[in-house]
């Protein structure tokens, strides 16, 4: 037991990109281990997953052709079928919503520990080596444990693998038991659409939840509107019911890209920094020194929002 | 139909702290109800209030500092709770999500419920997995990150929503038993009345031990050790603007008039 088994994620007929990222964790723990990377991918147009999961480091990619899209009960049945077949010492996953729906469910089936969201990851010996975050990105763990284990691997911590392969590309015949799949995806649904579009907007005045309050919104509209900006929020702020969902950056809301984002009062948490890392200049306005946000800020002040902001205002009035 | 919701008290860490060790040094510990489990509660206190279910329980893996934490619960509507403690899980600290999945499932056999809600994960140590491995564990059906659920359980099936990345949305239909992973949003999650609050005090708080529960002691040898705690690296080159509230305005100003986006 030296081999790894990566899994794929897809959506709509289309590969995501933690798939080629598990692919670049998945090799770097079988260098570690001395053994082969394989990968597997699940439902959906298979051969043609197959051929562009063949990358550099890849020596075989299993392909399993059942039903169109993820379904936890099918890539349960299949990758605790396919860890019977290969044996190998760790099973890699992406931490994504289908990661989360699956892994923890052939962990348990396996009778294997799982690390979850892991932001490292090490084979040393007998032993996994996973580093993750805890409170909210506040401290990061080493953790370790022996043995086989399932993992894991956060988005965008490794980069996407690249180049071609030469792996096999081998159907892997599973054996579904249809009784046995309780649940069944029956469509999908974009949500957000409405007035305004922040993925547009050149200028984004972002509120998390330290405004605290409905009312105290009104101070990061008139900034808002002093500066000609558009106005954007952590999921809290969605979540109260504060703002239209349409206003949410992060994982599970929009990928924004502005000139400027201004994140006034938000902690920086790894769901919230996936949907604003790519604004051109970051500026945090955060009581807490040590917020996570700060650590992709170019620019930050460290003090109250209802200090700043409405001196803020001020200067452009 | 009974509901059981997985409730955790989780550790909340003020802004300045040291670590000791393995952990964060304690006086810079708060305690809270877990985010996402205030939203589980109420989810099935509402389907309790919609005549669909006969009882909701919750379930506590903690110790006594944590009843305070768990009455809050209760004070919000859910009818008696459990909380699973004893010395073997003293001096645990980190613990994973198999030794959650045993002693959480012996919990869900005594109690057999239809529906098991917990939080889509826990703010202090994130695992995000319990809710899932219970399921499997138990031969229930599962939905993990699940933003919408119908109250009917029409032909003992839970329509549920599961929010994916990037805005979308995945509809999915359950069989149940089920336990569903609950995401923030799904609903308004209540504060407590004073009635409700005096009322908790009233409600039952059953504490049981890994014995009681038929749990073996070497459940909770996690497999999963912390080896060492750190503050992250910050790869961070921040400008940091010192001086008054109306000083960093005026530098922020500045900065917003150089790149030209403000007028
Ligand atoms: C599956 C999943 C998907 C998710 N998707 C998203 C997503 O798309 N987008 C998203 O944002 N989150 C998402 N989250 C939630 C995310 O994990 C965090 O809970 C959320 O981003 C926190 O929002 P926040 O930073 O506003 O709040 P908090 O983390 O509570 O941070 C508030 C911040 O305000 C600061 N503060 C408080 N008072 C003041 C003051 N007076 N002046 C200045 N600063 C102050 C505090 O120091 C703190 O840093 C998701 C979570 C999960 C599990």
């Amino acid at each position: 037991m030296t081999d790894v088994l990566a899994v794929a994620d897809h959506r709509r007929g289309e590969l995501r990109d933690v798939s080629y990222e598990v692919i670049t964790a998945g090799r770097q723990l079988a260098d570690d281990t001395g053994g082969e990377l394989h990968v597997a991918v699940i439902s959906g147009t298979v051969d043609e997953f197959g051929d562009k999961l063949n990358r550099e480091g890849v020596d075989a990619v299993h392909t399993v052709d059942y039903g169109e899209e993820f379904n936890h009960d099918v890539y349960t049945q299949v990758l605790t079928q396919l860890y019977d077949e290969l044996a190998p010492q760790y099973v890699l996953a992406p931490n994504s919503v289908n990661g989360l729906d699956y892994a923890p469910a052939v962990a348990n089936a396996l009778e294997l520990p799982i690390v979850t969201d892991t932001v490292g990851l090490e084979a040393d010996g007998d032993t996994l080596v996973a580093n993750r975050e805890m409170y909210g990105g506040k401290v990061e763990v080493t953790t370790e444990l022996e043995g086989t284990a399932v993992a894991t691997i956060r988005g965008a911590e490794w980069s996407g693998a690249e180049g071609t392969g030469d792996a096999s590309i081998e159907a892997f015949d599973a054996e579904i038991d249809e009784d046995a799949v309780g649940s069944t995806v029956t469509g999908f649904e974009e949500v957000g659409g409405g007035d305004v579009d922040i993925s547009e907007a050149e200028v984004l005045v972002s509120v998390g939840r330290g405004i605290e309050e409905e009312e105290n919104l009104e101070i990061i509209r008139d900034l808002a509107d002093a500066l000609d900006a558009t106005v954007s929020s952590s999921r809290p702020i969605v979540d109260n019911g504060w703002l239209p969902k349409n206003r949410q950056v992060g994982q599970s809301g929009k990928v924004v890209t502005p000139d400027v984002y201004v994140a006034i009062g938000i902690s920086g948490a790894v769901q919230h920094v996936a949907g604003m890392k790519g604004s051109d200049t970051i500026v945090a306005i955060n009581t807490d020194p040590n917020a996570p946000i700060m650590d992709i800020a170019d620019y930050a002040i460290h003090d109250d929002l209802f200090d700043v902001v409405p001196a803020l205002t001020e200067e452009f009035q | 139909m009974k509901i059981l919701v997985t409730v955790k008290e989780v550790s909340t860490v003020e802004d300045e702290f040291e670590i000791e060790g393995t952990s964060i040094a304690e006086q810079y510990l708060g305690a809270d109800l877990n985010e996402w489990d205030d939203y589980a509660i109420e989810e099935a206190v509402q389907i309790q209030e919609a005549g669909i279910a006969d009882e909701v329980v919750t379930v506590t893996i903690g110790p006594e500092d944590c009843e305070q934490t768990i009455r809050q619960a209760l004070a919000k509507g859910a009818d008696r709770a459990i909380r699973v403690w004893d010395d073997s899980l003293e001096g645990v600290d980190l613990l994973d999500v198999g030794a959650k999945t045993e002693i959480l499932r012996a919990v869900v056999e005594a109690e057999d419920p239809d529906l098991v809600l917990t939080g889509v994960q826990s703010g202090d140590d994130t695992w995000g997995a319990t809710g899932v491995s219970l399921a499997e564990d138990l031969g229930f059906e599962w939905a993990a990150v699940v933003n919408h659920l119908e109250h009917d359980f029409e032909d003992g099936r839970a329509s549920v929503r599961r929010e994916l990345e990037g805005g979308v949305e995945e509809l999915t239909e359950v069989e149940i038993p089920a336990a569903l992973t609950i995401q923030t949003g799904i609903n308004e999650p209540r504060y407590a009345s004073l009635r409700g609050i005096r009322q908790a005090q009233r409600k039952e708080l059953d504490v049981q031990s890994l014995a009681d529960l038929g749990v073996d002691e070497s459940a909770v040898e996690a497999e999963v050790t912390v080896t060492e705690m750190y503050e992250p690296e910050s790869e961070t080159d921040a400008t940091v603007w010192e001086g008054s509230a109306e000083e960093t305005a005026a530098e922020l100003g500045e900065l917003l008039r150089e790149k030209g986006v403000a007028p």
